[in-house]
C-alpha cells in the first residue's frame, strides 16, 4: 500500500518537474493570485475585465498565428470565424434558452455551445479553405478578407440573430476561472499540434511549398487542416468574447477587428506561440494603459489628444516592426515551458 | 423600361464605374511593377476627398467661388504626395524583403492614414458634408423617367479625360515606356538603364493622383466623407482590377465598369445582394479566371 502511495508521489513530483506540469502549475498560481485579489476588491472589475480580454486575445492570436505564422498562409478574415463561434453560442444561450448567468446546467450548456461554436467555425473554415487555399500570398489575403466580409454581411442579413442590431443581453458566463482554463487548454492543444508531425508539415509548407510538395507533403490537405484548426479556436475565442462583453453585433467582427489580431501576431513574431502570448497581453494592456496616459497628455497639448491616438500608435508600431524587425519581437523563439521535452532530444540529435 | 435594368441604373452604373476605374488604375499600376497589393490605396482616395473638402471650405470662407479645375488639381496633388511619401517611407525599405512583409506594411500604412485622420481634431471621425453645391450649383435633367444631374456629367467627364491622359502617358511618353518595361521585367529594365526607383515613384504619384481625383468626384456625387470612406471602395476597386486582369490598365477600366453595373443592379435587387456581389465576383474570378478578363496568362514561377 505504502509502495503504491510512494509511486503516486513520485509521479506527482515528476509531473511538477515536467514542462507541462510547470505550465499548468504556473497558470494555477496565476489564477490563485489574481482570483482572491479580485474577490477582496484590491483588483477592481475593470482590470479583471482587461485580463479576461487579454486571455481571450491569446486564443485568437495563437490561432491566427497557426495559420499565418506556422503554415505561412495569409488570412485576414480571422474575426469572421470568431463571429461564427460567437453567434452560434450566443444564439444557443441567449435566444434559444434565455439562460440566467449562473447555475450548473446553464454553464454546462454554455461550454457545449462554445465547443459547438468552434466546430461550426471550423466547418466554415473548412468550406472556405477548400477552394481558396489553392491561391497563394496576396490573393489568398484578399479572398479571406472577402469571406470575412461575407460572413459579416450574412449576419447582418439574418433577422433571427438580430440583423445589424446584434444580440444584446448575453449572460456573463466567461468568468476569470473559465477563461483561464479554456485559454490554457487551447494553447496546449495548439502547441501540441505545432510540435506533432502535422506541425512539421505546416512548417515545411511555410518554408517552401514547392519543395515540401516534392518530398511528399500533401500541401493542400495540410493547409486546409491548419485553416480549420485555426478557425476552430477562433470560434471558441469568439464565443468566450461574446459571453464576456455580453453583446455582439456584426460590426464588431469586421476587418478592423481582424487587423487588431493581425498586429498582435506580427508584432509578437510569426511562428512563435510565446510571442503571440506576449503581444496579445502586452497590446491589450498597452491599449488600456494608453487610454489614461493619453488623457493625461491632453492637458499639455494645444489640441485634443485622446484615446483615438492609440490605433495610430499601433499602426506605427506595426510598420516599424516590419521595417526593422521583420520577424517580430520574439522571432521564432519560444519560452522553454512551451516546448515539449521530446523536442530537446530532437534538437540534440540535430533532427 | 421599368424593373431593374432601366436607364437610371445605367447612368448610376457608369458613374460609380468611373470612380472605381480611377482607383483601380492605381492598384493595377503598382501591382504591375512591384507586385504589391497596396492596401493603403483606398486611403489615398480618402485624402483626396478631404483635400478637396478643405480647398472648397477655404475659398468659401474667403467668399470666393472655387474653381473645379483648381480643386481637382489640389486633391490630385494631395493624393500624389501621400502616395509618394508612403512609398518612400514604408515600401521602399522592404523592396527586397519577402512580399508578405510589404503587404502587412501596406495594411499598417492604411491604418495609419485612417486613424490619424480620424484622430486629428480638424478632421475627426464623424461624417462631414461635402460642400458640393458651393463648388458647382446643382442642375438636373430629365431623360424619360431617369434623372441626370450635372454632377454625374462632371464626374464621368473628368474621369474619362483623366483616363485618356493616363493612356497617353503610358503609351506615348518615355516615362510610360519605362513603366511598361519595368512591369514586364524589372531586372531587364534595370539593365537597359532605367532607374527603377524613379519609375516606382512615378507610378505611385500617378496612382495617388488618380485616387485623389476619385476622392473629389465621390465628394461631389455622394456628399458625405469620413476617414474610413476609403476601405470599401478601395477593396471594390481592387476587385475590379483583379476582374479586369491585374497589371492591365484597360482591364482595370473594363473591370471597374462591370463592377459598377453589377453593384448597381445588385442593389436594385436587394441591398444585401448589392453589398455582397463584389466579394462574390472576386471569389468566382479567382477560382475560375485567375488571370482576369484582359490579363496575360502566366504560369507560377518556381
Amino acid at each position: 500500500m505504502s509502495k503504491k502511495k510512494r509511486n503516486i508521489t513520485q509521479k506527482m513530483i515528476r509531473f511538477f518537474k515536467s514542462r507541462n506540469g510547470k505550465l499548468i502549475t504556473g497558470t494555477f498560481i496565476f489564477w490563485l493570485v489574481l482570483y482572491p485579489l479580485n474577490k477582496f476588491g484590491i483588483l477592481n472589475n475593470y482590470w479583471m475585465h482587461v485580463i479576461n480580454v487579454s486571455l481571450i486575445y491569446i486564443i485568437l492570436t495563437v490561432s491566427l498565428n497557426l495559420i499565418n505564422g506556422f503554415t505561412g498562409q495569409f488570412s485576414i478574415g480571422h474575426m469572421g470565424f470568431a463571429a461564427v463561434g460567437a453567434y452560434t453560442s450566443a444564439t444557443i444561450t441567449t435566444i434559444l434558452f434565455k439562460f440566467p448567468s449562473h447555475g450548473f446546467v446553464p454553464y454546462l450548456v454554455f461550454i457545449g455551445s462554445m465547443i459547438l461554436g468552434g466546430i461550426v467555425a471550423a466547418l466554415v473554415g473548412f468550406l472556405i479553405g477548400l477552394p481558396t487555399l489553392r491561391l497563394r500570398g496576396d490573393y489568398l489575403a484578399i479572398v479571406t478578407l472577402a469571406f470575412g466580409e461575407i460572413i459579416r454581411v450574412t449576419f447582418n442579413a439574418i433577422k433571427f440573430v438580430g440583423g445589424p442590431r446584434g444580440i444584446p443581453g448575453i449572460p456573463n458566463f466567461s468568468n476569470f476561472t473559465l477563461v483561464t482554463i479554456v485559454t490554457l487548454i487551447s494553447v496546449i492543444i495548439m502547441r501540441n499540434v505545432i510540435y506533432s508531425s502535422i506541425g512539421r508539415a505546416f512548417l515545411s509548407i511555410r518554408e517552401d511549398e514547392v519543395a515540401s510538395e516534392l518530398v511528399g507533403v500533401h500541401t493542400t490537405y495540410y493547409k486546409v487542416m491548419g485553416f480549420t484548426i485555426g478557425a476552430f479556436f477562433a470560434g471558441v475565442g469568439g464565443a468566450l468574447l461574446a459571453h464576456l462583453i455580453q453583446y455582439i453585433n456584426p460590426l464588431q467582427f469586421g476587418f478592423m477587428a481582424t487587423i487588431y489580431v493581425l498586429i498582435m501576431v506580427y508584432i509578437g513574431g510569426i511562428g512563435s506561440i510565446s510571442g503571440s502570448i506576449v503581444a496579445a497581453v502586452g497590446i491589450t494592456f498597452l491599449s488600456e494603459g494608453l487610454r489614461f496616459m493619453l488623457n493625461r497628455i491632453d492637458a499639455f497639448t494645444p489640441f485634443r489628444v485622446g484615446p483615438e491616438w492609440r490605433m495610430v500608435i499601433f499602426s506605427v508600431l506595426l510598420v516599424a516592426t516590419m521595417l526593422y524587425k521583420t520577424n517580430g519581437l520574439m522571432g521564432d523563439k519560444e519560452f522553454s515551458v512551451l516546448i515539449p521535452e521530446e523536442e530537446d532530444e530532437n534538437a540534440k540529435h540535430g533532427a | 423600361m421599368n424593373g431593374i435594368f432601366n436607364l437610371q441604373q445605367i447612368i448610376n452604373g457608369i458613374q460609380i464605374g468611373s470612380i472605381y476605374a480611377l482607383i483601380s488604375i492605381g492598384y493595377t499600376l503598382v501591382y504591375g511593377i512591384i507586385k504589391l497589393i497596396n492596401f493603403a490605396h483606398g486611403d489615398f482616395y480618402m485624402v483626396g476627398a478631404y483635400a478637396a473638402y478643405f480647398a472648397v471650405m477655404f475659398s468659401a470662407a474667403r467668399k470666393e467661388h472655387p474653381n473645379v479645375i483648381i480643386v481637382l488639381i489640389i486633391s490630385m496633388a494631395a493624393g500624389a504626395v501621400v502616395a509618394f511619401l508612403s512609398n518612400r517611407i514604408a515600401y521602399k525599405p522592404l523592396r527586397y524583403k519577402p512580399r508578405l512583409s510589404a503587404l502587412i506594411t501596406a495594411i499598417g500604412v492604411s491604418m495609419f492614414l485612417e486613424y490619424t485622420s480620424s484622430a486629428l481634431p480638424f478632421i475627426g471621425p464623424s461624417f462631414k458634408a461635402f460642400p458640393q453645391s458651393q463648388l458647382i450649383p446643382q442642375k438636373t435633367y430629365k431623360i424619360g423617367s431617369a434623372i441626370l444631374t450635372n454632377y454625374q456629367i462632371v464626374n464621368v467627364t473628368i474621369a474619362v479625360v483623366l483616363m485618356v491622359v493616363l493612356t497617353y502617358i503610358i503609351q506615348h511618353t518615355r516615362m510610360g515606356m519605362a513603366m511598361r518595361a519595368s512591369a514586364q521585367d524589372k531586372d531587364a529594365a534595370r539593365l537597359m538603364g532605367i532607374d527603377i526607383e524613379k519609375v516606382i515613384d512615378f507610378t505611385f504619384i500617378v496612382g495617388g493622383a488618380l485616387a485623389g481625383a476619385a476622392g473629389l468626384l465621390t465628394g461631389i456625387t455622394y456628399p458625405r466623407i469620413n476617414p474610413y470612406m476609403g476601405i470599401i471602395p478601395g477593396l471594390k476597386a481592387f476587385i475590379a482590377a483583379v476582374l479586369g486582369g491585374i497589371g492591365s490598365v484597360p482591364g482595370a477600366m473594363l473591370g471597374s465598369y462591370i463592377m459598377g453595373f453589377a453593384e448597381v443592379f445588385g442593389t436594385a435587387i436587394n441591398s444585401i445582394v448589392g453589398e455582397g456581389i463584389a466579394y462574390a465576383i472576386l471569389i468566382l474570378v479567382l477560382i475560375f479566371l485567375p488571370q482576369g478578363l484582359l490579363g496575360k496568362k502566366t504560369g507560377e514561377k518556381v
